[in-house]
């Protein structure tokens, strides 16, 4: 049987709309379960009580300052090498040999799974340089992971600034130096926002190349020394080993608001961006 | 130039480099823990062996390099059809303001943490699995499931950015000739963005193959390998996640010489996806 082809575009048209459909269900879905289990759980008591008996009573105040901590830290060593490779790839050098080399490692960098900066952030900050399990390992891991996310983003809103505003610049008798902190950077700051935005959100889900470097210490981390557990971690551990339903719900729901708040924030500063270059 | 411009060059420089020096340290790091059991027991036997007891001088990673494979295969056939479609009806379908808001909406499902898939996996998949289908429920369908979902946000943008990059007179030319919609998007639009979509895949199936956490906490973990969608499996990330807290001596060599193998095969798929992107561009 053959169908007539305005029948066939008009079948096809409904069969992308469903499935479409079926995919913002799922997520919705899985806001939805989280919301409704998880609201219930939470209470300032929750929020600012450290855990007792494991996590199965109080609550995940040490969790939610070490998530801070290793999400501070780790970005402010991050932003300054990302930032600073993009304008080295896009201000200082002509596409070359060199650029394309140093593309390709960050390339390779942002394909590496994270179970792997995990094996590699233990044998290398952990055991080698002798740091233990400590939120310093775990900083310096999640550096290295979410720097190929803040190049990528930093170089493209870098890119997209328009050339003239440099030479006004230089012509004004502006130093490249004084270029690109007076007119450039300032003017791409939205979008390396966004991919700040966005390495925070990767940082704050990351779980497995946090267990092996930043430890799973259920103390509020006070040096940089110490082992401490963020809110992935801890969302893990207790689903993990069935330790309770009810503040894994609990914790889930502020993961997944948190980083829900950071993506949105990371979107309209993007489109901020767009407006502003359109 | 003056002085101070030298050395604000050679900080830049500094710093781009250093993500060099990263990939370096990585990948010298994991290859000299893993590589002298590699070579003492010899790649054959830790890549054909099928039994693991790395305290008892046991490497054989087999089952778990097939496990990897089945689950990531298991997605693709989920996330790959269902991304597809999705990025279809964004590109050629959805109005201006659909997409606007269904675009970010698929950028949050990519941004919701693994733990939590695999949290849904065990709360609400598995007990389902166990029930109607029988078996543990910690099985090769639950976490192809589970990974097929995990996938879907990589493989629908990326396909969408390739279709949106085929140049719009294409289409026209193809309504100006008559045909509809769908003859347009079957006979235009879809090849002309076929490289394209098949990278999508292939980075979806790396981002598959390199997840752990989600897969630790629905795949049973078992030993061997799967002989049906209902058996529990252990795929190269599990291994090194569950055993790397108490790893001792030639067992934690055996851990890293998982990932050596697992970090072969993501550079294989990254390599395969830019060769099919660059094959494009000279095209």
């Amino acid at each position: 049987m053959r169908l007539d082809p305005r029948t066939t575009d008009r079948l096809f048209s409904i069969f992308f709309r469903v499935h479409a459909l079926i995919v913002v269900c799922v997520l919705l879905a899985i806001l939805f379960l989280i919301a409704i289990k998880g609201l219930p759980q939470l209470s300032p008591a929750f929020l600012l009580q450290s855990p007792k008996d494991m996590g199965r009573e109080g609550g995940i105040f040490p969790f939610i300052v070490g998530t801070f901590l290793l999400v501070f830290l780790s970005l402010l060593l991050a932003i300054p090498l990302g930032v600073g490779t993009a304008v080295f790839l896009t201000e200082y050098r002509r596409e070359g040999r060199l650029t394309a080399f140093i593309r390709f490692g960050v390339e390779s960098l942002a394909g590496i799974p994270s179970i792997l900066y995990g094996l590699f952030g233990f044998i290398f900050f952990v055991i080698r340089l002798k740091m233990g399990l400590s939120l310093m390992a775990g900083v310096l891991t999640i550096m290295i992971m979410v720097l190929p996310t803040i190049i990528r983003t930093s170089e493209e809103a870098i890119k997209a600034v328009p050339r003239q505003l440099r030479l006004v610049s230089h012509s004004l008798g502006a130093t490249k130096w004084e270029t690109i902190v007076g007119v450039v950077l300032p003017k791409a700051s939205p979008g390396i926002l966004t991919g700040i935005m966005l390495s925070v959100g990767r940082a704050v889900g990351e779980t497995a190349a946090l267990i092996f470097t930043m430890g799973c210490s259920l103390r509020l981390p006070t040096s940089l020394a110490d082992s401490g557990r963020t809110l992935a971690v801890h969302f893990y551990i207790l689903a993990r080993e069935g330790i309770s339903m009810e503040k894994a719900y609990g914790t889930a729901f502020v993961l997944v608001f948190a980083i829900l708040l950071v993506n949105l924030l990371a979107y309209y500063l993007m489109h901020k961006a767009m407006e502003r270059l359109s | 130039m003056k002085r101070e411009e030298i050395h604000i060059e050679w900080t830049f420089r500094l710093f781009a480099f250093s993500s060099l020096l990263f990939l370096f340290l990585i990948l010298f790091f994991i290859l000299f823990e893993g590589s002298p059991l590699l070579y003492k027991v010899g790649l054959r036997s830790v890549l054909l062996e099928q039994r693991w007891a790395p305290t008892k001088g046991s490497f054989g990673i087999l089952p778990m390099v097939v496990s990897s494979f089945l689950v990531t295969f298991g997605a693709l056939c989920l996330g790959a059809p269902l991304g597809l479609f999705c990025a279809i009806f964004l590109s050629e379908y959805a109005s201006r303001s659909v997409r606007m808001v269904l675009k970010p909406t698929l950028e949050l499902l990519a941004a919701i943490p693994s733990v939590v898939y695999g949290f849904m996996g065990v709360v609400y998949l598995v007990p389902i699995v166990r029930e109607y289908l029988g078996g543990p429920g910690f099985s090769l369908l639950t976490t192809s499931l589970v990974l097929g979902i995990m996938i879907l946000p990589t493989i629908t943008s990326i396909s969408f950015d390739a279709m949106q990059s085929v140049p719009g007179p294409f289409r026209e030319g193809s309504y100006a000739m008559g045909a509809t919609r769908w003859q347009t998007i079957w006979r235009i639009t879809l090849p002309s963005a076929r490289s394209g979509i098949v990278a999508g895949f292939i980075l979806g199936m790396g981002r598959a193959i390199g997840e752990t956490m989600a897969v630790i906490m629905v795949a049973g973990n078992a030993l061997s390998i799967p002989k049906g969608l209902l058996e529990p499996l252990r795929t190269l990330t599990g291994n090194i996640a569950l055993e790397l807290a108490y790893a001792t001596g030639e067992h934690r060599s055996a851990l890293f010489t998982t990932g050596v193998i697992l970090l072969l095969i993501i550079m294989i798929f990254n390599s395969v996806a830019n060769f099919v992107v660059k094959k494009r561009i000279v095209r």
